[in-house]
C-alpha cells in the first residue's frame, strides 16, 4: 500500500487533529479487539559471553526471557526501564536488526522473525526506526538529500527522478527541515536538527510503524520538546503507530498510551499509561515512580539502601527482582512469577501482587 | 561575606567568551543548582572557581574570593591545596574519574597521603571510613576491588568517597547522575544531600535538570549562552519564573503540560560563543522580544529580594 503524507504544517504550529487516522489520536482508545499490528511471543534472546578455557559451561547473557506484547494500530506503546533491561533488545528484534534465540514476531497477522531478506523487505519500507543518537545515526559522509533518497531508492518501488524529487521536499518541509538543508553533511547541523533528518528519513517512505529508540535523551531540554512535538504531529497526520523505547517516565506519562515496564529482560508490568502512574502494581514500577524527580516533588527525600540490578549473565531462577524487592518472599526466590491480570485491570509479574499482598 | 564569591568572572577562548560576566555567591552549607543546555557555560563557570580552565581558555575578568583568599590569581601550588581538599570535584562519569588500574583503596590512600601527613596504614583507615558513610556494603573488602568490578552507582558512590576524604568545605558537582539509571539517581542525590546537611557542606551542583535541582537545592542560577539569566529561591524561581528562558524550559517539561498534547516549546536553538546575536542572547527566540532587546544587553537586576532576572521586559513577560 501507499499513501501519502497529508499537507505538512510548520514545526510551530499549534496542535491539530486535521490529518488521516485523527480519529485514532492519544486519548482515544485505540482499536480495541483488532488483530494486533505488531505481536511478540516468547521472544527471548542469549547472547554467549567468552569463557574461560577450563569453564566447563560457556556462560550466557539472557537479553530477553520470553517476551509477550501486543502492540495496537494507532497507540504509542512505550517501554521503559534501566539501562540493561532489554528494551533496546526488543526494538532491534522487531525491526529484525537482531535475530531472537527463540519466539516470533508477528506483523499484522503475518510472521517477519524468519523471512529472508527479499520477502522481509516490503516490511522495512512499513517500520522504521529512530535511533537515540543523532551524532551516530547518519552517515557522516552523506549530504542529507542523499541520506534521504538511499532510502527511497532501496525501499520506494523504482520512484522515477522527479518523485524522488518531490517526496524529500515533502518529508523535509513536514520535520520542519528548510529546503537550503538538503545540498548540507551532517556535521553541520545541531542535535536537535539531526534528529529531525533521522525522522525525516524513518518517514520518508510513509511507514505505518515506528520504532523509537530513546530519541530525545541526547537532545537539550528546549530541543526535546520540539522534538517530541514533531513526533506527536507525524503521529496524528500519518496515524503512526509507535514503539517508544525510553527511560524517562515522565516521557511516557505525556507521550503514552500503554506501557511496558521492563526489568532483566522481562516485561514485569504492561498496563494503559493513566493506570500505571494512578496505581502501579509491581513493586519495581513503583520504586521507578517514586525516584522520578519532579519540580515540588520528593524523590530525593527517602534514602534508599544501594540497589543493584542482577547481572543478565545467569540470571536469578524466581523473580529478578526479588533482591531489591520490600514485599519478597520464599516463593519469590525459587518461582518466577509471569504476568497475570491485576486487581486494577493491568497485567503484573508479582507473587505478592497476585496474594493481594501488595496493596 | 559569603563562604565563596565569583564576582563578574569571564573567561576567554581567544576572542570569543564563554562565560560573559558571572556573578554568585554560596553560603556555609548552602547548596546551589548551576542549570543550563549544553554550551550555556555551566560546567565552566564552576570550573573556573578552583581555575580548572584548560588551554586556550583563559579567566579574563572578574574575581573568585573563598575564605578570605582570591583565588583565580593564585599560584597553582597554592591552588592544588585547596582543591581537592577544602573544594572537592565530583564528575559525571564514574569511569572516567577513576584510575582502571589502581584499586579503589589506593587512589583513595593516594589522595589523603598528597593533602595530608599519616601513615598508609591510617590513610586506609579513613578510606574505609568514608566508603562506609557512602554506604557501599561492606567496605573493608570493596576497598581492594578495581573500579571494573563495581557497578555504575557504586562507582559513583567511591567517587563521592573520595572527594569527601578531605572533609571540604564545598563539593562541585557536575552532572553527577546524568549517567546513572533514575532509581542511582535517587540514591545518590538523596546521599548527596544527606551529607551536605550533615556536615554543613557547600554543593554547587551542575545540571541540565530542573526538576533534580528543585528536589536538591536552595538557590539556583539558570545560565544561557555564558550568562547567568536569572538567579534566586529555588522554589520562587520554579514557581514564578520572570525570564521568559526560564519561562519557557519551565514549560517544556512533560509534567508541566496537558497529556497527550503538544508541549510548549521554545523556537530554535542556543548559539555558540561565536555567533552571539547583538543585544540580549536570547532575543531571536522570545517571544516578547523588542527592538530595545537587540540593542543592549540586559543586565542581572533584582526582581524580588533575593531574586534576579536579566530582562529589560520583566514587568511585561509577568504580565
Amino acid at each position: 500500500m501507499s499513501k501519502s503524507p497529508s499537507p505538512a504544517p510548520h514545526a510551530d504550529a499549534g496542535p491539530h487533529r486535521t490529518g488521516r487516522d485523527a480519529a485514532r489520536g492519544p486519548g482515544l482508545n485505540p482499536g480495541q479487539g483488532d488483530t494486533p499490528l505488531l505481536k511478540a511471543k516468547g521472544v527471548e534472546v542469549r547472547f554467549p559471553m567468552p569463557s574461560h578455557f577450563l569453564q566447563r559451561t560457556k556462560p550466557v547473557l539472557h537479553a530477553l526471557r520470553g517476551v509477550d506484547v501486543e502492540i495496537r494500530r494507532g497507540e504509542a506503546f512505550c517501554v521503559v526501564g534501566e539501562s540493561g533491561c532489554g528494551k533496546t533488545t526488543l526494538g532491534r528484534v522487531i525491526m529484525g536488526l537482531l535475530a531472537p534465540s527463540a519466539g516470533e514476531i508477528h506483523y499484522e497477522g503475518t510472521r517477519i522473525d524468519d523471512l529472508d531478506e527479499g520477502a522481509r523487505r516490503p516490511f522495512r519500507r512499513r517500520m522504521q526506526m529512530i535511533f537515540q543518537n543523532p551524532y551516530a545515526s547518519l552517515n557522516p559522509r552523506m549530504t542529507v538529500r542523499q541520506t534521504l533518497a538511499e532510502s527511497l531508492r532501496y525501499l520506494g518501488d523504482g520512484l522515477s527522478r522527479a518523485q524522488v524529487t518531490e517526496k524529500i521536499a515533502e518529508t523535509m518541509e513536514s520535520v520542519g527541515a528548510s529546503a537550503e538543508w538538503g545540498s548540507r553533511m551532517p556535521h553541520e547541523f545541531s542535535g536537535g536538527q539531526r534528529q529531525r533528518i533521522s525522522i525525516a528519513r524513518a518517514l520518508i517512505t510513509d511507514p505505518e510503524f515506528i520504532v523509537a529508540d530513546e530519541p530525545i535523551s541526547a537532545l537539550d531540554v528546549s530541543i526535546q520538546a520540539q522534538v517530541l512535538n514533531l513526533l506527536s504531529k507525524a503521529r496524528e497526520e500519518r496515524g503512526l503507530t509507535y514503539f517508544f523505547i525510553t527511560h524517562d517516565l515522565s516521557v511516557v506519562e505525556h507521550f503514552g498510551d500503554r506501557v511496558a515496564v521492563m526489568y532483566l529482560g522481562e516485561v514485569v508490568e504492561l498496563a494503559p499509561v493513566a493506570e500505571i502512574f494512578a496505581a502501579p502494581q509491581h513493586p519495581y514500577t513503583r520504586l521507578l515512580l517514586s525516584a522520578i524527580p519532579r519540580i515540588g516533588g520528593g524523590a530525593f527525600k527517602a534514602e534508599r539502601a544501594p540497589g543493584e540490578i542482577p547481572t543478565a549473565i545467569d540470571p536469578p531462577k524466581g523473580c529478578a527482582f526479588a533482591s531489591r524487592c520490600p514485599l519478597a518472599h520464599d516463593r519469590c526466590r525459587v518461582e518466577n512469577p509471569v504476568l497475570k491480570p491485576t486487581p486494577t485491570g493491568t497485567m503484573a509479574a508479582c507473587h505478592a501482587v497476585e496474594e493481594g499482598v501488595a496493596a | 561575606m559569603s563562604l565563596l564569591t565569583v564576582d563578574n568572572l569571564e573567561v576567554s577562548f581567544g576572542r570569543n567568551k564563554a562565560l560573559r560576566g558571572v556573578s554568585f555567591a554560596l553560603e556555609k552549607g548552602e547548596r546551589l543548582g548551576i542549570v543550563g543546555e549544553s554550551g550555556a557555560g555551566k560546567s565552566m563557570a564552576a570550573f573556573a572557581i578552583i581555575n580548572l580552565i584548560s588551554d586556550p581558555g583563559r579567566i579574563t575578568g572578574g574575581s573568585v574570593h573563598f575564605d578570605g583568599q582570591r583565588l583565580d590569581t593564585m599560584a597553582t601550588e597554592d591552588l592544588r591545596a585547596i582543591r581537592g581538599d577544602r573544594i572537592a570535584m565530583i564528575f559525571q562519569d564514574p569511569m572516567m574519574t577513576l584510575n582502571p588500574v589502581l584499586t579503589i583503596g589506593e587512589q583513595m590512600t593516594e589522595t589523603l597521603l598528597a593533602h595530608r601527613s599519616m601513615t598508609t596504614a591510617e590513610a586506609r583507615r579513613i578510606a574505609v571510613e568514608k566508603l562506609d558513610l557512602v554506604a557501599v556494603p561492606s567496605p573493608a573488602a570493596r576497598i581492594d576491588n578495581y573500579p571494573h568490578e563495581l557497578s555504575g552507582g557504586l562507582r559513583q558512590r567511591v567517587v563521592i568517597a573520595i572527594s569527601l576524604l578531605c572533609d571540604p568545605e564545598i563539593i562541585i558537582a557536575d552532572e553527577p547522575t546524568t549517567a546513572l539509571d533514575v532509581t542511582i539517581q535517587a540514591e545518590i542525590m538523596a546521599l548527596l544531600i544527606r551529607l551536605c546537611e550533615t556536615r554543613d557542606m557547600g554543593l554547587i551542583l551542575i545540571t541540565h535538570d530542573l526538576a533534580v535541582v528543585s528536589e536538591s537545592c536552595q538557590r539556583l542560577a539558570v545560565m544561557y549562552a555564558g550568562k547567568i539569566i536569572e538567579q534566586g529561591p529555588v522554589d520562587a524561581i520554579l514557581s514564578a519564573p520572570r525570564h521568559p528562558y526560564t519561562r519557557g524550559l519551565l514549560g517544556a517539561l512533560p509534567q508541566m503540560n496537558t497529556r497527550g498534547g503538544l508541549l510548549k516549546q521554545i523556537r530554535g536553538s542556543m548559539p555558540g560563543i561565536g555567533d552571539l546575536p547583538e543585544g540580549c542572547a536570547f532575543n531571536p527566540r522570545c517571544d516578547h522580544a523588542v527592538e530595545r532587546c537587540r540593542a543592549i544587553v540586559p543586565p542581572l537586576e533584582p526582581v524580588a529580594p533575593g531574586h534576579a532576572a536579566a530582562c529589560i521586559r520583566v514587568e511585561e513577560v509577568a504580565a
